[in-house]
């Protein structure tokens, strides 16, 4: 947790105004080196890593190749015993003692490649991890350094334009009343556009002559004959 | 991906954009490019983007210390602790000395990711001010 302890110690000693770096550059250099170091290291206990498990796959293929002899030649033995050729199965065992003796090289040869490639294993790991790591941390220096400047230029802007970054409150205010003129606005156009299509409606109905009619003069004539 | 690749874009949509927003957003000079983006109707409280190696940052600028009732401080900051994981995709944070809400995102995010980011952190930015005004002057 170095970085973060770095980042806070630096706020809190007043590394804060405007332009002032809070990590200096130097150790960002020093962690660039850092996390290119750590790669050259991974890239050669990989490339190490290869050779290894090649060489444990050749000693692999030679202890079966060993074994699959020992085996035929076994086989030449007893059967030389089988006719009683003493004297020829006596050279066979020679052979067989021969190559017990390469087949116990080569156990040890492949124990101590498998051995190596665990260990070139674990490195790798451990560097990989290493190196993801140092990025992490690299990463929250550089992120405070462009926040910092970020925030810098974002001042700088409002400074320059004369215009203040108002207070939250009537902030909020101003955007509620401009949203609440829309509204209102919105639903004035809408009770607008209802009576309009309200009243061609009337008017169409009329024009029909369905529903309230107007009255007229030669309707109110005819009532007034009608009562007499 | 850089601002400019965002502002071209929010300008571009008009509206078109998945959201409702309209932007309207310009680069500021700077040691660092920030992108001021504004939502129509809203321009009171713009959000700010910038690019880093690995991560685009929205930060949207809530209120300075100097705003905070003294006495109510410590209530405000543990509210602020428990709203941050309600709210959605933005977080409580502070700078210098004022506090901000912001997102971070990945560089790889597509253009309708950058622009849900920022829609909602405006309507984040808006409800908490709203919801924390008691703790201001």
């Amino acid at each position: 947790m170095g970085i973060l302890n770095k980042i806070l110690t630096a706020f809190r000693g007043g590394a804060t105004e405007v332009g002032q770096s809070i990590v200096d550059a130097n150790s960002t250099r020093i962690f660039e080196q850092e996390i290119r170091d750590a790669e050259k290291h991974l890239t050669k206990a990989k490339r190490e890593l290869t050779d290894v498990m090649a060489k444990e796959m050749q000693a692999s293929r030679e202890i079966d190749r060993l074994k699959r002899a020992i085996a035929e030649h076994e086989g030449y033995a007893t059967q030389a015993l089988e006719k009683g050729n003493e004297t020829l199965a006596l050279e066979v065992a020679e052979k067989i003692a021969q190559l017990d003796q390469e087949l116990a090289e080569q156990q040890s040869a492949n124990d101590s490649f498998s051995a190596h490639a665990i260990r070139l294993k674990e490195l790798v790991r451990k560097t990989e991890r290493q190196l993801a790591d140092y990025q992490r941390q690299l990463s929250m220096v550089k992120t405070t350094e462009s926040v910092q400047k970020a925030t810098a230029t974002i001042t700088d802007s409002f400074a320059s334009s004369n215009s203040k970054l108002l207070n939250a409150k009537d902030s909020l205010e101003r955007i509620k009343a401009r949203q609440q003129q829309f509204d209102d606005r919105l639903k004035a156009s809408e009770t607008l556009a209802e009576e309009n299509s309200d009243k061609s409606l009337q008017s169409k109905l009329a024009e029909a002559g369905i529903g309230e009619q107007k009255s007229n003069a030669n309707a109110v004539l005819e009532r007034l004959k009608a009562r007499k | 991906m850089n601002i400019h690749q965002i502002a071209n874009h929010l300008n571009d949509l008009g509206d078109n954009s998945h959201t409702g927003f309209q932007f309207d957003c310009y680069p500021i000079d700077g040691d660092v490019e920030v992108l001021q983006v504004n939502i129509v109707g809203r321009e009171e409280i713009p959000l700010f983007v910038s690019v880093t190696e690995n991560q685009v940052l929205c930060i949207s600028y809530l209120w300075g210390e100097d705003e905070v009732k003294p006495e109510r401080r410590s209530q405000m900051f543990e509210t602020m602790l428990e709203l941050n994981i309600p709210m959605p995709l933005s977080s409580f944070a502070k700078i210098d000395d004022k506090y901000v809400v912001y997102g971070a995102l990945s560089v790889n995010s597509s253009m309708k990711e950058i622009e849900q980011e920022l829609s909602v952190l405006s309507d984040n930015c808006l409800e908490v001010i709203d919801e924390l005004s008691e703790f201001l002057n």
